[in-house]
């Protein structure tokens, strides 16, 4: 009867197989990548799919965050591709900025006056912002010419704007359906704001010209590709053994229980609110990170990305590869994602029914949005449910019973009696 | 017979004009005194020549004027007397005499020049004709005589209006004259007294006429002087630097008056110093050192010093010359008792207008309110009564509209194809509510993240299948032609039939949704039902079937918004998701679960809209940004809403 | 024994029906008390106030030795100064092991960045296990709590609160859906636990509270009907009139 075995004191990588396990397989496929790839390797793989494979790699990071906020504390926000955008831009704006100002200076450099800093400025300034019929820096620029402190924004101003944000609906005590419909608001505002011209970031033009590396336009995209390849692979690495400490421990446990019944934690004597707002925010920062990583391998960032749609199509990474557990928001997210790319290619081919040609291209998003009624109606635990059956692991069947104390409490055991 | 006609036409080109024109007459006098400028034709010259035709009092001439208007007016190229004639075909003339209108003859117009005044000209002819149809006994002369006024008025017409007043019979006509004297009066009145009387009898008149003839008195003219002149015509003071006057205005305006040595541009500079470069030097300054704009000036400077180029002030004296003069308004556009009656007088028209526009405000934000309410109405059934939550709603209203527009490719009769539409929309989007209740919905109750991420699912695809089916541009979905047009109320009140239209909607919606709810069997089910199932259920109740039915009839609803939205807004398979969101706030700003809470709701995002977009005219998708914004404030301080249920009900 | 809990004058209202009627109360450290009543009489919504989840209409409820007034603090401050609640249907966390269920009840710091950085030390590992074997779960600890049955359940909540190490516990209808060994094994854990704190326990079963052997308070309508010992409280007419006179 008393048997207390206590398997706590193990190392990390014992405790976690499946960590190791990802790891592994992350390295085996970054160097397979780099093996085949035009910069380093035989050629094989283009570069434009290196770039695929490395945005694949952000995305799977991204749904990394999501999964926490979600699948582990709860939270459906449909804001996360706002943070995503957010820090692509903030990196954006540097890339943007450092180099149109070496074009500037090549051009002046020829004239037979040495340029002002105003000159140098102006003309930048002209460049980027000719297209919205401004030739003068807004404020949220001042810092674009600085690389450490852009990169401090991309992950600072995700991290502040979830902070507030969560902060302001956390504590109003805004859960559930209305929490995600105001995340969705959040995210709709931001994009409307970004679609005007005076927003100060091009209006729905966007930042472009993001893949080439100032100061670095002798290297070839081949290799540039692949550097991105493997910052976003070690980000990947990263952030999944920040994640797996994260919901591992004592926090784990806590964010989990929160998910499951946040009166009853808040009865523990835990702030609830301070936990959703960590959490909010952490996953808000690395989605920044990995927006950073993402846009300079798409070479393009404008307000469409940022629109809602972008963060409900996160939710159905995760909630395809399955979420509450890490692993199923990264093969989510690198599943249907690729899938996506292969379908809107024009690479499927099409079938033809006789009376009407069923155009991929067309269809694609129709059978994205059903099946993923379907996974909701069918298959709750998404591909990672896969996982499960194969190291027949069960978990306690509730009967899909309520778990909190204010849903239709004890009726049966009372009629028992 | 063609020879004939051509021997008849030599017979008449070689017999004498069968009466002789009376060259000594008055009127032909005075034009031979013109015919100088009449000749030039040129827009410019011509002023006096049309000034003394008008002015002579000569009866005739109203007709001289008349035909040169019209390019009736001839000259005979060899006595220089003028005619007016009718062309009988291409090269022959019926001449007249001005004299007396009598018909000289038929003649070649070989020997004639046509008068062919440019536009210009016949615009000023036509001012000057004004005074004499003013006096028309046609009314509709008369009529257009007081349009051409009101396009283009002149000193002239204050006496001629004037003079026509006495004999004016018909009320509408008299009543715009007295209007348009005083308007003139206003303008060109000969004593201040007078233009005073005439500015204060429009006192809080809203029309845009009374508004465009009292700005022109308030013009003013900036002006700079080393000390503020003591005059009644001055107006403001300025501050150099200001909105009103920015620094480099205050300071192009000493350059102006002489009172300031000339600024240099930084291109002009700079173009100044390339110019002067020689041996990688400026003055004795190296080239590579100009990097910075202080370098350049002091570069510059070198150079005048040298005499090379001109001095220019330097900011220093710039704000010296600024500092020491005081910049101001000096009204120009009429003395200045004149000036502040048409101050008064336009406050207080401001303040009517003002008053209109928030009136005007109000009925479009109301409107607007109306088209949210409509949009959220079935939410505030599915989300509000059933707690569930639907995120293709959006898509519902979509489909509603859709439905409408092919409804309208089969029937081309507007006002039938609506009345066929809104039932049919109805059905449309009630069978589809119920079909995604059925299949997907009714597995979710009680897992709302779920309902809401299969929903979703849903909202994708019926918005991708739209696309395949009505491609990307929008479709039309007309009104009838007895919804065209607006309701005018005055010249800044107006509001239009269609706005009108969804109003009533609305209003009957609400109606409808208060008379189900509480006055039927059905809305009593369905109160029980989402109270307590199992309650319901052991009451002979069948929940299944009357969730089933309150789904189908919130989304059925939906279809008819469809409907009226797409009559106001574009069809497009984008339209649901421009409204769900605003759709939920109205719900959840409302209060869930209650009615009268969306209606308050809808109220209050559509007002907030408009209040915004009132600030910023020209930027819709800042007012949706703010807009939204506010909400997410307002959520904080009222989290359950306007109207929040309280107690153990709340928490079901 | 100085009171650690007092209720006075408080009344709250729902859409006009009074759920609790100018209700005092008062309990001492160290006591354990059962609260009995028909449906209705408020008994949940009595410990909803006291734990922060409803805010009455007027009234003080005063907490510690320094007479706190609890109604200004929220439901975890509540919880962190010392009041555990345990609710009517058995809230444990379905999803997680019994150890891990009981690891997070222990008392230490709540705060985020405190939990994130902790690591249970050897002596933590104890209590639990302590724990454990005190509500009958030391052969359960590595499983999920949802395989755990109806009875056993209840004990890890019990078990939870006394992880809390709160002052004053609050217990709702312990005993619900057990069976008769069961119940006995609650009692104990209970009148163990009331040794050292304050134990308030609403029940509805005679049986059971005639076991706990202690202080009886009787609400009805939202306020206190009669006060004393089981037997006390049983011949009093007024309680025999709302148990059996309707």
């Amino acid at each position: 009867m008393t048997e207390a075995a206590l398997p706590r004191r193990q190392p990390f990588a014992m405790r976690f197989p499946s960590v190791m396990v990802f790891l592994a397989i992350l390295a085996l496929f970054t160097v397979g990548v780099t093996i085949l790839s035009e910069g380093f390797g035989i050629g094989v793989i283009s570069t434009s799919f290196v770039k695929t494979l490395g945005k694949t790699l952000c995305l799977c990071l991204v749904a990394l965050a999501m999964d926490l906020v979600w699948g582990y504390c709860g939270i459906l926000s449909l804001g996360h591709m706002a943070f995503f955008g957010l820090g692509g831009y903030a990196i954006g704006m540097w890339l943007m900025y450092a180099r149109t100002e070496i074009i500037v200076l090549e051009s002046l450099a020829a004239a037979p006056l040495p340029p002002t800093p105003e000159e140098v400025t102006n003309g930048i300034a002209t460049q980027i912002f000719g297209v919205v019929g401004a030739s003068e820096f807004p404020p949220i620029w001042a810092f674009a010419h600085s690389l450490p402190l852009q990169l401090a924004a991309v992950v600072i101003v995700p991290g502040l704007l979830a902070l507030v944000f969560g902060w302001l609906a956390f504590r109003s005590r805004v859960t559930g359906v209305y929490l995600s419909i105001l995340t969705q608001a959040m995210t709709l505002a931001l994009s409307l704001h970004l679609f005007q011209n005076d927003s100060g970031l091009r209006g729905n033009n966007g930042l472009s010209g993001l893949q080439n590396l100032p100061g670095l336009s002798d290297v070839p995209q081949s290799i540039v590709s692949m550097w991105f390849f493997w910052g976003s692979a070690l980000a990947l690495a990263l952030g999944y053994l920040l994640c797996t400490w994260v919901v591992s421990g004592k926090f784990g446990s806590v964010i989990r229980a929160i998910r499951d019944d946040e009166a009853r934690v808040r009865f523990l004597g835990y702030p609830v609110e301070a936990f959703k707002l960590v959490i909010f925010t952490l996953t808000a920062v690395i989605a920044g990170i990995a927006g950073a990583l993402y846009y300079p391998q798409a070479g393009i960032i404008n307000p469409a990305e940022i629109a809602p749609i972008a963060s409900i199509y996160l939710a159905v990474w995760v909630a395809i590869g399955g979420r509450g557990r890490l692993y199923g928001a990264v093969i989510g997210a690198a599943f249907v994602s690729l899938l996506s790319t292969w379908f809107t290619g024009g690479q499927a081919p099409d079938i033809n029914l006789g009376f009407y040609t069923i155009s991929w291209v067309d269809w694609w998003t129709v059978l994205l949005g059903l099946s993923f009624v379907a996974v909701t109606l069918f298959a709750p635990k998404g591909i990672g449910g896969l996982v499960d059956i194969l190291i027949d692991r069960k978990s306690p069947n509730r009967h899909g019973a309520d778990l909190g104390p204010d849903q239709g409490a004890l009726r049966e055991q009372e009629a028992d009696k | 017979m063609l020879r004939i006609a051509a021997l008849l036409s030599v017979c008449l080109m070689l017999a004498a004009p069968s009466s002789a024109q009376q060259a000594d007459a008055p009127i032909q006098q005075l034009i031979q005194s013109q015919s100088e400028l009449i000749l030039k034709s040129s827009r410019r010259t011509i002023g006096p020549a049309i000034d003394a035709l008008a002015n002579s009092g000569l009866p005739e001439a109203q007709v001289v004027l008349d035909k040169w208007q019209t390019r009736e007016m001839w000259v005979n190229e060899e006595s220089g007397l003028f005619v007016y004639a009718e062309e009988i075909d291409r090269d022959t003339l019926r001449i007249f005499d001005f004299a007396d209108g009598s018909e000289i003859g038929v003649v070649s117009d070989d020997g004639f020049d046509q008068i062919k005044p440019n536009s210009g000209i016949r615009g000023l002819i036509g001012t000057a004709l004004v005074q004499f149809q003013l006096s028309d006994p046609n009314p509709e002369t008369r009529q257009r005589a007081l349009d051409a006024i009101e396009r283009g008025a002149e000193e002239s017409h204050l006496a001629a209006l004037r003079g026509s007043l006495a004999a004016e019979t018909d009320e509408t006509i008299l009543a715009r004259k007295e209007r348009l004297e005083r308007l003139l009066t206003i303008a060109y009145g000969a004593t201040n007294e007078e233009r005073i009387e005439a500015i204060q009898s429009f006192d809080g008149d809203l029309g845009v006429d009374v508004r465009a003839a009292l700005n022109p008195l308030l013009a003013v003219r900036v002006e700079a002087a080393g000390t503020l002149p003591e005059a009644d015509d001055i107006g403001r003071v300025l501050k150099p630097g200001t909105d009103a006057l920015s620094r480099d205005e205050a300071y192009e305006l000493l350059v102006r008056a002489d009172l300031a040595k000339p600024r240099i541009s930084i291109e002009a500079q700079r173009t100044a110093l390339i110019e002067n470069i020689s041996d990688g030097q400026v003055a004795g300054i190296q080239v590579a050192t100009l990097d910075s704009q202080s370098a350049r000036d002091m570069a510059y400077a070198a150079l005048a010093d040298q005499g090379t180029v001109t001095p220019v002030a330097t900011e220093a004296e710039v704000d010296e010359r600024l500092a020491s003069h005081v910049f101001y308004e000096r009204y120009i556009g009429a003395p200045p008792e004149v000036v502040v009656a048409a101050q008064l007088a336009l406050k207080s028209i401001e303040n009517k207008v003002a008053l209109n526009q928030t009136f005007d405000l109000s009925l479009d934000a109301l409107s607007l309110a109306s088209i949210y309410f409509l949009a959220a109405i079935g939410l505030a059934i599915t989300f509000g009564v059933m707690g569930v939550i639907n995120m293709a709603h959006g898509e519902f209203i979509m489909m509603g509209a859709y439905t409408g527009y092919v409804v309208q490719l089969f029937i081309p009769d507007y006002t039938l194809s609506i009345l066929v539409a809104i039932p049919l929309a109805f059905a449309v989007t009630f069978g589809a509510g119920v079909a995604m209740e059925r299949l997907v919905i009714r597995w979710l109750y009680h897992r709302p993240l779920e309902t809401l991420l299969a929903t979703f699912g849903i909202s994708i695809a019926l918005q991708q299948i739209a696309k395949n089916i009505f491609g990307t541009q929008a479709r039309p979905l007309t009104a009838p032609g007895w919804l065209d047009g607006s309701l005018v109320i005055n010249d800044i009140v107006s509001i239009s039939y269609i706005r009108i239209a969804i109003f009533v909607l609305a209003l009957l919606f609400l109606a409808l949704f208060l008379f189900v709810m509480n006055r039927t069997r059905l809305g009593l089910e369905v109160r029980a039902v989402t109270q307590n199932p199992r309650m319901a259920a052991s009451m002979g109740i069948n929940p299944d079937k009357i969730n089933m039915l309150t789904f189908g009839f919130g989304s059925g609803v939906a279809g008819i918004a469809g409907v009226a939205i797409g009559l106001y807004a574009k069809v497009t398979s984008e339209m649901g998701s421009d409204y769900i969101v605003q759709s939920f706030m109205t719900v959840v700003v409302g209060g869930v679960g209650n009615i009268w809470g969306t209606l308050l709701g809808a109220t209050m995002v559509g007002f907030l809209q408009k209040g915004i977009e009132w600030f910023n005219p020209s930027n819709t998708l800042a007012a949706q940004t703010y807009m939204i914004l506010f909400i997410i404030l307002f959520i904080q301080f009222r989290p359950k809403g306007i109207i929040a249920l309280k107690g153990r009900a709340a928490e079901a | 024994m100085s009171t650690l809990l007092e209720v006075s004058g408080v009344s709250v209202s729902f859409d006009g029906f009074k759920a609790i009627n100018n209700l005092s109360f008062q309990i001492a450290d160290a006591e354990l008390r059962a609260v009995i009543g028909p449906n209705g009489a408020g008994k949940t919504t009595f410990m909803d106030i006291i734990t922060g989840k409803t805010k009455p209409d007027e009234g003080r409820v005063m907490y510690g030795d320094k007479g706190e007034s609890l109604l200004k603090m929220s439901a975890s401050k509540i919880a962190q100064a010392g009041v555990g609640r345990k609710f009517q249907r058995p809230t444990v966390f379905e999803d997680q092991s019994v150890f891990d269920n009981l690891m997070m009840a222990l008392k230490k710091t709540r705060g985020p960045l405190a939990v994130l950085f902790f690591k249970p030390s050897q002596e933590d590992v104890d209590k639990v296990t302590d724990l454990a074997e005190q509500i009958g779960l030391s052969g359960a600890l590595h499983r999920k709590s949802g395989e755990l049955s109806h009875g056993q359940k209840q004990w890890l909540e019990i078990g939870m609160l006394l992880a809390q190490d709160p002052r004053l516990l609050l217990v709702d209808e312990p005993a619900a859906g057990m069976t008769p060994a069961e119940r006995e094994h609650t009692t104990d854990i209970l009148r163990e636990a009331a040794k050292t704190r304050a134990v308030v326990v609403v029940e509805h079963d005679m049986e059971f509270v005639r076991r706990l052997n202690c202080k009886v308070t009787v609400l009805h309508e939202g306020s206190v009907l009669a006060e004393g010992s089981l037997d006390h409280v049983t011949k009093n007419e007024q309680v025999i009139e709302v148990y059996l006179g309707r």
